[in-house]
């Protein structure tokens, strides 16, 4: 039997690579990728936290987080298209119309 | 008779409002003009504030199997949030571009915006935090970028987007590791277990993560990045209601979560917070000063202002809560008056967008130049305004609560703030020059409905400076109620 502090280590993990994408990835698709697997390593530890207590509460906080998840994508991609349009471009770096 | 569903009344009201405004919306034809839908989002607006105030016949207590609860605490907000998101209403109908078939779209968004930020106050159970947050959050996203066309719109959309998912993505993180530590998400059982547990390691770091994406939503420094740009790219309609209403839901959890969920670690967070207040002021206030752009400077004040309100956080927990709900309210009334007044002078498509085209103001449109010198003076914080009791309660507070240098950065920093307030004021106030073609630019209009937009924050600035009395004695039982 794996224990239980695997799963969490490993999600901590998938959250870590998910800041780290976020923070050097340069293409906004990869970015918004980043953030999704950020949100699912939380929904690992939520299932494993679930397992631990014997709750359902942890499982169910996860079907809520993927449709939180999907309803954000959708907004997501649509200002992403709207970007496009307006600009031609989806690296971060020309996106710089305001600076401080 | 089962009250859960009087308990979620104001949310239930905004909802139906929403989906009425954009059924109606999509029934219209494509050429018909939009802007008649404000007939159904105000009223619903009105009807879910007088909801909110119908509330307090009913006991404080939880609905929904302690999900969600009416207290002295969420009606504060619940009335507060109603009101911006009136006022901004009103402010939309006579600012957006008569011709905009995009109209419908807005009243429904701003109306789904305010109901998830209104089931954020009153949420006491983890799930609802968090799809609440959300609810608020994606509609404001959506708000941000409605200007597609320019260049800005999107821009401002897409980094509030994704530095607003990121940080939710903190949050989430937070709340998991509340979930391992106590096998809890409800607030009440949490603060019981946390009380009790024997490690506090996850605790603690749930707590750290849960600061980070609550502290992104009100802008506090070092998460305020996005503000500027933001506010810069956003509608200033919308800058109105977005630099207001989903902040002071965001104060109601962050005052939530760390004095009603985690009191016992409060010699944990007061530290960090001190930090974060000053930090805020300070940055806020020196980035404001060398600004141009008015909204950009109005943007960095905000931040300045996150940190006056939470150097409350300093104090003891009845008055540092009472001196917070007041601040927020104070700061609410003055911030959408001033960018109410903005729209107006710079209009929808911002050709008056810097500090120096505001030039003569006072002289074009005497109304709108002694408006916006008015609400300069309010977030300046001289008495007789809201702003000033806001700050007074909450540097008293920190005060009380021991944290004097605290309080004595925040003195210093509003003399530092004054200068660049004042600077907006002086160029208002000054002769257009002679051949100049501000002289030339025909005076703002204003409309019937951002007149009484005006009015409104005009008159609760006013109120809240001159007889801040009953307002504080709300904020006070509402301060009660969350212990």
């Amino acid at each position: 039997m794996i224990p239980l502090s695997w799963y969490l280590l490993l999600s901590a993990t998938l959250f870590c690579l998910g800041i780290v994408g976020f923070l050097v990835r340069r293409n906004l698709i990869t970015i918004f990728m980043s953030i999704e697997l950020m949100l699912n390593g939380v929904n690992l530890s939520f299932v494993t936290f679930a397992h631990q207590w014997h709750l359902v509460k942890g499982q169910i906080f996860v079907f809520f987080v993927m449709v939180v998840a999907a309803a954000e994508a959708a907004v997501g991609l649509a200002i992403i298209i709207a970007i496009f349009r307006a600009r031609a471009t989806l690296a971060v770096d020309r996106i710089d119309l305001m600076k401080l | 008779m089962n009250t859960d569903l009087l308990r979620i009344l104001p949310e239930t009201i905004l909802v139906v409002a929403g989906i009425l405004v954009m059924l109606i919306d999509a029934s219209l034809p494509p050429r018909a003009q939009r802007r008649g839908l404000i007939w159904v989002a105000a009223p619903g607006t009105m009807l879910a504030l007088w909801a909110s105030l119908i509330q307090l016949r009913l006991d404080p207590g939880t609905a929904f199997f302690g999900a969600v609860e009416t207290s002295p605490f969420t009606i504060f907000f619940h009335v507060l949030i109603c009101g911006i998101v009136l006022v901004a209403l009103l402010l939309a109908y006579d600012t957006l571009p008569r011709d905009s078939h995009h109209q419908g779209e807005f009243y429904a968004l701003v109306l789904f915006g305010a109901s998830g930020m209104c089931l954020l106050t009153g949420a006491v159970e983890l799930l609802v935090v968090f799809i609440a947050l959300e609810i608020s959050s994606i509609s404001t996203y959506i708000l941000a970028g409605y200007r597609k066309h320019t260049g800005k719109g999107p821009e401002a959309a897409i980094k509030y987007f994704l530095l607003g998912s990121f940080a939710t993505g903190f949050l989430l993180y937070g709340i998991a590791l509340i979930f391992g530590a106590t096998g809890s998400t409800q607030i009440y059982e949490v603060a019981h277990k946390a009380a009790s547990a024997q490690n506090h390691t996850f605790i603690v770091l749930a707590l750290m993560l849960m600061l980070v994406g609550i502290l992104f939503k009100v802008s506090a420094a070092p998460f305020h990045v996005w503000t500027p740009d933001v506010y810069e790219g956003a509608p200033s309609p919308v800058v109105a209601l977005l630099s207001t209403a989903p902040k002071a839901a965001a104060f109601a959890l962050l005052l939530r979560v760390l004095y009603q969920m985690l009191p016992d670690l409060r010699s944990l967070w007061m530290p960090l917070l001190w930090v974060i207040a000053a930090a805020s002021m300070t940055i806020g206030n020196l980035a404001a000063l060398r600004q141009q752009n008015v909204k950009r400077m109005l943007a960095y004040s905000s931040i300045a202002h996150a940190g006056y309100l939470l150097a409350a956080f300093a104090g003891l927990a009845d008055k540092g809560i009472a001196a917070a709900a007041f601040y927020i309210a104070a700061y609410a009334a003055m911030n959408v008056g001033i960018f109410a007044v903005v729209t107006l002078i710079s209009g929808y498509d911002e050709h008056l967008p810097l500090v120096a085209d505001f030039r003569g103001v006072l002289y074009r449109s005497p109304l709108l130049g002694s408006l916006l010198i008015f609400f300069l003076i309010s977030l300046i914080g001289i008495p007789f305004t809201g702003g000033f009791f806001g700050k007074f309660y909450s540097f008293s507070a920190a005060v009380g609560g021991g944290a004097v240098v605290l309080a004595i950065i925040g003195l210093l920093n509003s003399g530092v703030a004054a200068a660049y307030y004042v600077r907006l004021a002086v160029t208002v106030a000054q002769k257009p020059e002679n051949g100049m073609s501000q002289a030339a630019l025909p005076v703002p209009q204003i409309g019937v409905a951002v007149g009484a937009a005006l009015l409104f924050t005009v008159g609760a600035t006013l109120w809240l400076g001159i007889a801040p009395e009953p307002i504080l004695r709300a904020a006070e039982n509402a301060a009660h109620a969350l212990q």
